[in-house]
């Protein structure tokens, strides 16, 4: 990561180049939209080469409408947080118009498959996931125009924390929840099924953020110290505690792994961050591998996942059937990929959203899925980037916390998918179909940037060489990028 | 908070180094195992996803398609289709989403894929130029019009047709009654294709069965030709006499052997050629005892009996000839009885034998392996068996089958204008049960183009009478 200490006088010369920086980086972000939205654009018309030969009348519409949000989100930016880093929302963009572009491909496969069987063909999903990209940016711009400050979100920290649970817990309740797929972790509204643990997830880490920065110094410092290690009191495990009962809670009332593993991992890191003590990474370790344990020994579902996950091809035509799918898949892929629209992706079962990965490495090779990665790995760098730039510790906590939970959540899907870990079923970000999760990441990102554009917001020039000097006894380090 | 920061940072990397190894290790590993387990679907939905080329018959301008594939809009692109029909289909066979192939479209596979390395060349230029890869075509030794006219002169009888091209070994004609339409099982609804299937295999007539080679039948009369071939092979001459009783006592038994209907064969000794034309039992069961197991069976293996290995395009069943015979079973086995057992191309193979002058051509049914742009990849060469009987013999044999035809058991075979050679044939099987009726022989006698046997499954006549007239239509057909 191309990031030092600085301690010298750098802060005033990045100051100078900051000042320019809100203009070039817009006009950098600009350049790279067009290019995300040309190469979705791309994507989506091979999809119809590969299917019949030509390219469909809906890639168009497709380009006309992603090239307007990405536009819609770039005007945002420009006006509401023009020292926002560059690069992230370009690759948003990039992710979700290849998400839309395979859900489109999925879609002709399963019409053909209807008309093979006979059967009703059913409604395209592309359209509507094009739907829920716009309201995510609906919800990009929104959280952009109500928090102009990141650190005012602090102050509703609590209120946040109750929302989180109550959106966690919303499932749960009989005659609102709905069980699909064995976990219960939806909402019915209407017509339309929403799974309010993607809102919650981001609500909850505000919460996380806050509250750590104002018990960081007695969770960090309280204490003894045995074998190099600095442990906590007794009394003070009350928050990891709590955390792990929450999982723990969703688990067992909503069948729901990934989540549960996603909230206790984001928090454990976080708390990490926030005390600088490795003792809370061992300890919350610790209660994963007995909780692992015990879930194992105690949930038969659980330890259908980890059999399978050990060996899916005991059972290729049962239990291991999506798995071993999923890796005939992306097998038979190999390193460029049978080219959109020629493999067969729709016989992996749930391709569009848990499995989306398999049918992009099916069609687009182990070159797309890398790609795929390491556009991950970009945002989320970008992310924790952006924490060591903040000058704030809630910022700084809050962004590692956004950043964090984006990588943990790529590798419970993407490992679980490749066979790399256990299976459980979180969605890919932006690329998988379903609207809570897309408009839920569309908020993530929008917070991130948001803290983005504060952190590299240029000190107020022009400093006086005393106050330069007070500015940078105040702050124990500052963050450059080396040339 | 920097340092955990980074710390973290780190701990990403590796997270997503883990991801792009493990990718790495499923996409180019794993990705060979993946791609050709067979339980990946993929595999078959590729066949499906290309052209299959066609089968082809006939020459020149008459050449068309018994089998072949269209394109259509559902998810497997192209559905194999069967113009050929049930009159093709012993020899197309069926390529089948649910039963795999069978037939010429399993032994060649390869080449109707588009998979054979002689395609290799062509099938990367597609690759690179993007164009769909085809596959090649086949095209079979059949000649239609004799193909047809077996189909019709079976007219309904259970029963096989074989014509072989004496000189060359290529089969002109194989029909087997009752036969299947190959489209009912190749079409792209599993469901159907089973319950299709399901139904033929219940079938008592047994439709999915090429009688022509993959049933064994006893031959009856018709291999006197062998019997008289060994001992002409011997010191026989066709006017040798032989003892030609009424009824001849079965040595070592209590058993006797009569001639057809009780008759006699015109006094109390025939010469072998008379023995042959009025297919005398008693004479040839006597000369069989005389000529002696061993001669027989060396005899029997020249024409191909025994031997094994060849696939037209189902494995062919091998015909035998019984061992460790007692005297009485070396008098019923010359007459085509007791434990000889044989396919209706082996008995072609016979007459094709004998009118080629003694030599035996091994039979082949892909006459040439053609590139999707019909430029012909191979040409099969025509390949000797080896010498079944000297030709000195095999024109003693012709004109003794002549006889057989112009004025003895084989009459209704005569075709205008032609010489033709044959024997008749009435095999008994089981008690009480009506005897196979066959007929073998070859056209023109002079100048032989077309050896043919037939067999019909427990006809209720006799071979002169049922299947010569069927030999005769498909002769003709090839000699038009």
């Amino acid at each position: 990561m191309p990031v030092t200490r600085s301690a010298t006088d750098r802060p005033r010369a990045q100051a100078a180049v900051d000042a320019q920086a809100p203009r070039s980086s817009r006009s950098a972000e600009a350049g790279l939209l067009v290019f995300a939205v040309l190469l979705a654009v791309a994507a989506h018309a091979s999809v119809g080469i590969g299917r019949a030969g030509e390219v469909g009348g809906d890639t168009v519409l497709f380009g006309l409408v992603l090239a307007g949000l990405a536009l819609l989100g770039h005007l945002a930016l420009r006006r509401l947080a023009p020292h926002a880093d560059p690069v992230v929302l370009p690759v948003v963009v990039l992710l979700n118009g290849l998400g839309i572009a395979i859900v489109h491909r999925l879609d002709l496969g399963a019409a053909d498959r209807a008309r093979q069987a006979g059967s009703a063909v059913p409604d395209a999903d592309a359209p509507l996931q094009l739907l829920w990209t716009g309201v995510g940016l609906v919800a990009f711009v929104l959280v952009l125009v109500v928090v102009r400050d990141h650190a005012r979100l602090a102050r509703y920290a609590y209120t946040c924390a109750a929302a989180g649970i109550v959106l966690l817990l919303l499932p749960a309740i009989p005659g609102l929840g709905a069980t699909i797929n064995g976990a219960r972790l939806w909402v019915r509204v209407g017509p339309m099924s929403v799974q309010p643990s993607e809102v919650a997830k981001v609500l909850l880490m505000v919460f996380f953020a806050a509250y750590l920065v104002s018990t960081r110094d007695v969770l960090s410092l309280a204490g003894r110290r045995v074998l190099g290690l600095d442990l906590p009191r007794a009394r003070d495990l009350g928050p990891v505690l709590l955390a792990w009962a929450a999982s723990i809670a969703v688990l067992v009332r909503e069948k729901d792994l990934g989540s549960s593993l996603l909230f206790f991992g984001i928090f454990v890191v976080m708390l990490y961050i926030a005390t600088e003590r490795t003792s809370w990474l061992l300890i919350g370790l610790g209660m994963f591998l007995a909780s692992s344990l015990v879930a194992y020994q105690a949930f038969g579902h659980v330890q259908k996942r980890v059999d399978t996950w050990l060996d899916p091809f005991s059972d290729p035509s049962g239990s291991g059937y999506q798995l071993v799918q999923g890796l005939f898949g992306m097998g038979t892929g190999g390193l460029l990929g049978t080219g959109l629209g020629q493999g067969s992706p729709n016989t992996v079962p749930f391709a569009k959203t848990d499995f989306v990965l398999a049918a992009l490495g099916e069609e687009m090779g182990l070159a797309g899925v890398m790609a795929v990665l390491l556009l991950f790995a970009l945002v989320v760098e970008r992310g924790l980037r952006t924490a060591l730039q903040c000058r704030d510790s809630f910022g700084k906590l809050l962004a590692a916390g956004l950043a964090f939970s984006l990588a943990l959540q790529v590798f419970v899907i993407a490992g679980g998918v490749t066979g790399l870990i256990p299976l459980t079923g979180v969605t890919l970000p932006w690329l998988s179909y379903g609207g809570s999760s897309v408009v839920a990441n569309y908020g993530l990102v929008a917070l991130l940037l948001r803290i983005s554009s504060a952190a590299r917001r240029p000190a107020p020039a022009p400093l006086s060489p005393a106050a330069a000097r007070a500015t940078l006894a105040e702050a124990p380090t500052t963050v450059v990028r080396r040339p | 908070m920097n340092r955990p920061l980074r710390r973290v940072a780190l701990a990403c990397l590796v997270l997503f180094g883990l991801l792009l190894a493990q990718a790495n290790w499923v996409q180019v590993v794993r990705s060979k195992d993946y791609r050709e387990d067979s339980r990946n679907q993929r595999v078959l939905l590729r066949t499906y996803d290309r052209e299959r080329g066609p089968i082809l018959v006939g020459a020149g301008t008459a050449r068309r398609a018994v089998a072949r594939s269209v394109e259509t809009d559902d998810a497997l692109k192209y559905l194999r289709t069967y113009p050929g029909g049930e009159v093709y289909a012993p020899v197309t066979g069926f390529a089948s989403l649910v039963y795999g192939f069978s037939g010429v479209e399993r032994l060649e596979d390869d080449v109707l894929s588009g998979e054979d390395e002689r395609l290799l060349v062509r099938r990367l230029s597609d690759y690179i130029t993007g164009r769909e890869v085809v596959g090649g075509s086949v095209l079979l030794t059949l000649d239609p019009r004799a193909q047809q006219a077996a189909w019709r002169a079976l007219a309904g009888r259970r029963g096989a047709v074989v014509a072989l091209d004496p000189r060359t070994g290529a089969v002109l004609a194989m029909v087997s009654f009752p036969s299947y339409d190959p489209t009912t099982v190749s079409s792209h609804d599993p469901k159907q294709i089973r319950a299709s299937y399901e139904r033929l295999l219940a079938d008592p007539l047994d439709p999915l069965l090429n009688r022509a080679v993959e049933r064994t039948y006893p031959p009856g009369s018709t291999f006197k030709i062998v019997t008289a071939a060994a001992a002409l092979s011997a010191d026989y001459t066709p006017r040798s006499r032989l003892r030609s009783p009424r009824v001849l006592d079965l040595p070592g038994t209590t058993a006797n052997l009569r001639n057809f209907a009780g008759e006699s064969c015109g006094g109390a000794t025939v010469t072998l050629a008379d023995a042959m034309r009025t297919s005398c039992n008693t004479a040839f069961a006597g000369l069989g005892m005389a000529v002696g197991e061993e001669r027989m069976a060396a005899q029997a293996r020249r024409f191909g009996l025994d031997g094994e290995g060849l696939r037209l395009p189902q494995r062919v069943a091998t015909s035998v000839f019984p061992r460790d015979l007692t005297e009485a079973q070396e008098a019923q086995s010359a007459i085509g009885q007791y434990d000889v057992r044989v396919t209706p191309l082996q008995m072609a193979m016979v007459a094709a034998g004998v009118a080629n002058g003694g030599e035996l051509m091994t039979p082949y049914l892909v006459r040439e392996v053609l590139a999707p742009d019909l430029s012909v990849l191979s040409l099969t060469d025509p390949e000797s068996q080896g010498r079944a009987v000297s030709p000195e013999v095999a024109a003693q044999l012709t004109a003794m089958m002549e006889l057989v035809v112009t004025s003895g058991t084989g009459t209704r075979a005569q075709i205008p204008g032609v010489r033709v050679a044959g024997k008749t044939g009435t095999a008994q099987h089981g008690e009480g049960r009506p005897a196979h009726n066959w007929f073998v022989g070859f056209a023109p006698a002079n100048a032989p183009r077309v050896a043919v046997a037939v067999v019909l499954e427990e006809g209720g006549g006799t071979g002169g009478r049922l299947a010569a007239p069927v030999a005769k239509a498909v002769m003709q057909a090839v000699l038009r």
